[in-house]
């Protein structure tokens, strides 16, 4: 019979060095959060590199491609107006760089053993820097263009002055939790995500390695639902994306046109 | 007096259950969605950026439980 085994979700995050230690005791260490970041960033090459050749009939790739700008070229058109091109590459950026780490993550390598996908969106520092770059250049652009007048925002216009008291503090707080709330989004969607993954995959191996009809059905049912999760989890990687570029877009519309 | 360990447990499984009344929240998000897509499909194309809003902000509320159960369960 199979030892006990504890289910422990959480390693799979664990950021650990690769290779050699030429700065030992410094900072500046190649993790594999490092490696998996080089990979994604080499798949968003591949893949814009493959469909910008500019054919005058594109292809499927070039379509895609097409597709894809097209998309965030319209998210931020809808939302910014006319002036939202300005902004348009860093949703494109933060959008590709979010899908791609989210599905690169949830890619199947480790049926090559020793090759275990890391999610690089699954730790907070990534995404928690990437929504106070968001945030910074709603400060920026809303103070460059707006000056001091730029607190307004805070105010709804046409409120009487006793309730413009009480909305003051109200909007205050729910702009300054901003930056935490859009990096939170895909970072626990990402972490949940692949907690869920790891605890069902361990009762797949676990009811094989207990044997018996029982532990056979067992693992079967908990392998057929790893499928479904896993679909879910491609679904959700791409709509956090979409979230974080919405919200982006949204946001940066505040600071343009100061409702 | 119960110890640290099974309070933890017990604490993070009572957090998580905010995680199912977020639930709740964006099936209601989808469900109001289609329900006035279906009556005027054609005003329904243009309103998917705010149905993705009022879903994450739905959606926020239920993942801050799951992250406010992740910390009581690994705190030391």
């Amino acid at each position: 019979m199979a030892a006990e085994a504890k289910i422990d979700p959480m390693h799979q995050f664990a950021i650990e060095q690769i290779g050699g230690n030429p700065l030992s005791g410094t900072p500046f260490q190649f993790t594999n959060s490092a490696l998996w970041m080089l990979i994604v960033f080499a798949a968003i090459v591949l893949f814009m590199w493959g469909g910008t050749k500019r054919q005058l009939v594109p292809g499927r790739w070039q379509t895609a491609v097409e597709g894809l700008t097209g998309f965030l070229d319209n998210i931020t058109r809808q939302n910014i107006g006319a002036e939202g091109r300005k902004y348009l590459p860093w949703v494109f950026t933060a959008f590709v760089f979010i899908l791609f780490s989210n599905w690169i993550g949830a890619m199947p390598f480790a049926v090559v053993p020793g090759a275990h996908p890391f999610t690089v969106t699954s730790q907070f520092t990534v995404t928690g820097f990437m929504s106070v770059t968001s945030f910074l250049i709603v400060l920026v652009v809303g103070f460059w263009k707006h000056k001091l007048h730029f607190f307004s925002l805070f105010v709804p216009k046409d409120t009487p002055f006793v309730l413009k008291l009480l909305i003051a503090p109200i909007e205050f707080v729910s702009f300054m939790v901003r930056p935490f709330s859009l990096g939170l989004r895909p970072f626990v969607a990402m972490f949940a995500g692949h907690i869920l993954l790891d605890v069902f995959g361990n009762f797949v191996v676990q009811g094989l390695n207990a044997g018996g009809p029982m532990g056979y059905a067992i693992s079967a049912l908990c392998f057929v639902f790893l499928v479904g999760v896993n679909a879910l989890e491609l679904l959700v990687g791409g709509i956090q994306a979409f979230v974080f570029a919405l919200l982006t877009a949204l946001y940066i519309n505040d600071a343009v046109n100061l409702h | 007096m119960m110890d640290l360990a099974s309070a933890q447990v017990i604490g993070a499984g009572l957090a998580a259950i905010g995680v199912g009344a977020a639930a709740a929240g964006v099936g209601f998000v989808f469900g109001s969605f289609l329900q006035g897509a279906l009556r005027n499909p054609g005003a329904a194309g243009g309103q998917t950026p705010t149905l993705y809003i009022g879903f994450a902000a739905a959606e926020l509320l239920g993942l801050m439980a799951f992250a406010v159960a992740m910390i009581i369960l690994y705190a030391r």
